[in-house]
């Protein structure tokens, strides 16, 4: 009975939460906001509960046939709880953020409610327990974030959500294709029946290589992988928490998290290698990585290097992914979770420095270390993980890569890296720079483009304190990295669980 | 065999006739009237249902010399109790549509005895087992239909309703025709019967592509649709509702089952119907995709949505037994989960003209803001003619593209992947529009809950039946599939 509670309740509480928000008129901004909060710390309540008692080896799951040998499967299993947990915690920090980001913003309520929703769609995606509910789940995370790229409602906000649809829409039709046909060829796999491709002859290579990569295009336009990137740098016209939870946990991670589940769960890592899948995945991942770092390099607006610089850290993923042994495979699963906490600092920051000073390009933010310290500490935070400086988790991830990369014998990853962090640094040092050493508007050069004092502290405490919260998770992954239940541990323990050879 | 069965099922199959007669002289105020006269009829059907499943219910009515066979089984009702349910929401729906939209109380009561002639007539439809009766029914359905949509009484919707009994009686002359040439025959007007005698020759394929264009040209199928659009831009929200839910799904049916009674193995022409299919769901797609105002969008988006029905022909033709009987389940499926969006998205667009009081996607700037539910409910509708998850539609086009790809008919993917996205093109085209902020500021009227409500709900069912669809589909193969 409690086996079948759990996913479905901790489902619910955004479901629901978004239901009940629609309901609410428009001006109920106490009850709003408070229902919000409430059903987030619900959430991470269950999710929390969940993962103790998977680790006391529980079971959570729950399904219901939907057609003919196909069922509706929302299974708790390690990989899923992991991003679940990402899912729920990152809602936490972004809905407290969009409080104080949309005060007095209209279409709050339609907002709010998208919002719930497209965050109950990333929970069912981390507890779908077959191919069929995982699409089902990405769709409706498709369906419910075009209201929030269209939240503002201006020429440019709508020609970039149309964008948004005509890439993702295009890409589900291709991954429901692609799972139509390894239906029809093999029957309904749950996550983790990596026995039943296996089984498949050598006649039924070529099909399965090719509905792999059909399913891999599918998963790849939310992932960002080049060249179906097109979509992500222009959905940033988008409101600054809405683009902080589509690239921390929502859209982009929930194509790096099909292409995980597809590679690990549903064809298995042997059967990969041994098409010669996971080589292709690693080239794909290094070619996205260069080419997005090189592109980050040329924005001159934050929010769009940020957009590149999230195409680059989510193919880590996909990197990782191709690696063939559990080195690699650790490294992808961990930068799941290290890669969403990072870079939803950074959102969050640049969401502050345009609030609080306007700023929108980089060559203005000199000096905005002084005038917004604890801001910019946080984003360094952020930056100099991404660059992979340790003790940060950024450099776990990419240490984990490249013995992964020397277990798999594909040594010209090391190369690839190398050169990745070098770009990396390339286009976030100078950001810091600018922040914390150049004389600004406080020293009397120049001016902000447009002050505000949003509150007590250096700005709203609404924004400052996700920000802060969510660097200092980022310093204690990397930190306690060891410990039960950090994100490297979990994933250590994820694959040598299920995924060892 | 339950002796109690029977009486009731044409008790709930004729009682719409008194009702209908009852509002014309009294026309109900309230919606909760409607729901408490005729919310009845749904829980016959469901009761009716187990019985349906064994195969009890069927017989013969002799009038006179003439005996005419019927039956209900397990598709036909589910078909009624899809028919009963959409038919008391439009009916709810139009108590509330007539005060909104202020018309005139003479005109309005006329509305009543014809959507009870056409509930009476598509429960006709359903159960007949003979091509007499089916006719009657047919006949019926299509004079209600015309009445209806000529109630406004406007010159448009005068031309347009003529246009379409026109239409009308030319099916019907082809389909009479054709009848007449397979009793000539075959000597036999019972389906069963027909079926156990007639070989596929030259008469019976004269007869049958008779039967075919009449029915085509019921059914708006392209390029017989010409009459459909027009019909839609003047006619009653509610009226629009049930037909494009109803309506021209019932001659769809017709064609259905006479093709696999008599025509099982016709892959040619099979294949023919179904290039129709893909032409109205290409078509239809594009006609909605330019179309200004909001109802022509959803009147060409029924020519589309049509097209994927009829891509049960080639998908039954001389096909392996798994492949056609998915394509027989998800053409159910879609057809259902069609009725309920459809009449769904007629309401809620309904809804959206009479608040703002202005007919072009233009004019529905700011209604995001001002309108969220009817917005909304048109949202969730879309949903399901998009085929996105969780809907019908989706589950539906999971099993036509198992289906198409089982089956190696390769071109049905592509007419399923170019009608999804140019669905998508002419919805989000419209919630596009109600997205834009920098609108002029206009009046709006604020609407009862209830005509919120009913296609919030039919939306929903729309939706939900995708996760449930297994509760039906388990019933149609019990009930012996294709």
């Amino acid at each position: 009975m409690s086996g079948a509670f759990f996913p479905i309740a901790t489902l619910s509480t955004s479901l629901v939460a978004a239901a009940i928000i629609f309901l609410l008129p428009e001006g109920a901004f106490r009850a709003r906001s408070g229902l919000n909060l409430a059903a987030a710390v619900l959430k991470i309540g269950l999710v929390a509960w969940m993962v103790r008692g998977l680790s006391q080896g529980q079971t959570y799951a729950v399904e219901f046939p939907v057609l003919e040998g196909l069922a509706f499967v929302l299974r708790a299993d390690p990989l899923g709880i992991m991003f679940a947990g990402l899912s729920s915690l990152l809602w936490l920090f972004t809905t407290i953020y969009a409080i104080g980001y949309l005060e007095d913003s209209p279409n709050r309520r339609r907002f709010f409610g998208f919002f719930s929703l497209c965050v109950a769609s990333t929970l069912g995606i981390s507890l779908a327990g077959n191919l069929f509910t995982f699409l089902i789940f990405y769709e409706l995370l498709t369906l419910s974030t075009y209201p929030l790229v269209a939240h503002r409602g201006t020429p440019k906000a709508l020609a970039a959500a149309t964008l948004y649809l005509r890439f993702t829409l295009a890409a589900g039709l291709v991954l429901m294709i692609g799972m139509v046909a390894l239906h029809t060829l093999a029957g309904d796999i749950r996550f983790g029946q990596r026995e039943i491709l296996a089984e498949f002859g050598a006649e039924q290579r070529g099909t399965l290589i090719a509905i792999f990569w059909v399913l891999i295009a599918g998963f790849g336009v939310k992932a960002g992988l080049v060249p179906l990137h097109g979509w992500l740098p222009r959905a940033m016209v988008a409101p600054a928490p809405v683009s902080a939870l589509l690239h921390a946990v929502a859209v982009v991670k929930a194509g790096a998290f099909g292409i995980v589940r597809l590679v690990y769960d549903v064809y298995g890592a042997e059967l990969s290698q041994a098409l010669g899948l996971l080589t292709g995945l690693a080239v794909i991942a290094s070619v996205t990585i260069l080419y997005s770092s090189l592109r980050a390099l040329a924005e001159v607006e934050l929010k769009r290097r940020l957009a590149f610089s999230t195409v680059s850290q989510v193919s880590y993923v996909v990197l990782g992914i191709g690696l063939f042994g559990p080195l690699g495979t650790i490294a992808a699963l961990s930068h799941l979770l290290h890669q969403g906490l990072m870079k939803i600092t950074l959102f969050f920051c640049a969401g502050n420095y345009a609030e609080e000073l306007g700023i929108h390009r980089i060559d203005e933010l000199d000096g905005a270390g002084r005038r917004m310290p604890l801001t910019s500490l946080a984003f360094s935070v952020g930056a100099l993980g991404m660059i992979g400086l340790p003790p940060l988790v950024g450099f776990l991830s990419k240490w984990y890569l490249g013995i992964g990369a020397v277990q798999a014998g594909m040594p010209w990853v090391i190369a690839v890296l190398v050169a990745s962090s070098l770009l990396n640094a390339a286009y976030f040092l100078p950001v810091l720079y600018r922040l914390w050493f150049c004389p600004g508007p406080d020293q009397g050069v120049g001016a902000w483009p447009q002050e505000r004092h949003l509150g007590r502290f250096e700005t709203s405490s609404w924004l400052l304190l996700p920000a802060l919260a969510t660097a200092l998770f980022s310093v204690m992954a990397g930190l306690l990295a060891g410990l039960p239940f950090s994100p490297l541990e979990w994933a250590t323990r994820v694959v040598s669980l299920e995924y060892l050879p | 065999m339950n002796t109690a069965a029977n009486p009731m099922l044409w008790l709930a199959l004729v009682a719409p006739l008194p009702l209908g007669l009852l509002a014309w002289l009294k026309p109900p105020r309230h919606m909760r009237t409607v729901a408490l006269a005729a919310g009845a009829l749904p829980l016959a059907t469901w009761w009716l249902l187990p019985q349906a499943l064994e195969g009890a219910l069927n017989g013969r009515l002799a009038l006179g010399g003439l005996s005419l066979h019927w039956r209900l089984d397990a598709l036909t009702a589910l078909l009624l109790l899809l028919t009963q349910l959409v038919l008391l929401a439009s009916a709810a729906y139009a108590v509330g549509h007539r005060r909104m939209a202020a018309l005139d109380d003479a005109s309005h009561a006329r509305f009543w005895p014809l959507l009870g002639g056409l509930a009476f007539a598509l429960g006709l439809i359903w159960v007949a087992a003979d091509l007499l009766l089916l006719y009657v029914g047919l006949e019926l359905m299509g004079l209600c239909a015309v009445g209806m949509m000529l109630l406004p009484g406007k010159v448009e919707a005068i031309r347009a309703g003529l246009r379409y009994l026109l239409y009308a009686l030319v099916g019907s002359l082809a389909w009479l025709l054709g009848v007449a040439l397979l009793l000539g025959a075959w000597g036999t007007l019972e389906l069963a019967g027909l079926e156990a005698v007639a070989e596929p020759d030259v008469s019976t394929r004269i007869g049958m592509a008779l039967l075919t264009g009449g029915l085509l040209l019921k059914a708006a199928i392209f390029p017989l649709h010409g009459w459909l659009v027009p019909v839609h831009a003047s006619a009653w929200t509610p009226v629009s509702a049930v037909h494009g839910a109803l309506v021209v799904k019932a001659s769809f049916f017709i064609l259905i089952t006479l093709w696999r009674l008599l025509m099982p193995d016709a892959v040619t022409a099979a294949w023919a119907l179904g290039m129709l299919g893909a032409s109205a769901v290409l078509w239809g797609g594009l006609k909605a995709w330019r179309a200004d105002s909001l109802k022509q969008v959803v009147a060409w988006s029924t020519v589309g949505q049509l097209g994927y029905l009829m891509l049960l022909f080639p998908l039954l033709a001389g096909t392996a037994a798994s492949v056609a009987a998915m394509a027989w389940q998800a053409t159910w499926l879609q057809l259902a989960g069609h009725a309920l969006a459809k009449a769904a998205m007629f309401m809620a667009a309904g809804n959206l003209m009479l608040s703002t009081g202005a007919s072009r996607l233009v004019d529905l700037a700011g209604t995001s803001r001002r309108l969220p539910l009817s917005l909304m409910t048109f949202g969730i509708a879309a949903v399901t003619l998009m085929g996105l998850p969780p809907s019908a539609g989706f589950t539906a086009k999971w099993l036509l593209l198992q289906a198409a790809l089982e089956s190696g008919q390769w071109p049905w993917v592509a007419v399923l992947v170019l009608g999804t996205l140019l669905t998508a093109a002419y919805v989000f085209r419209v919630l596009r529009c109600s997205f834009v902020e920098e609108a002029p500021r206009r009046d709006f009227h604020p609407l009862p809950r209830g005509m919120d409500l009913v296609p919030l709900l039919l939306a929903l069912a729309a939706v939900g039946l995708g996760l449930v669809a297994e509760w039906p589909l388990a019933m149609l193969r019990q009930g012996g599939g294709p």
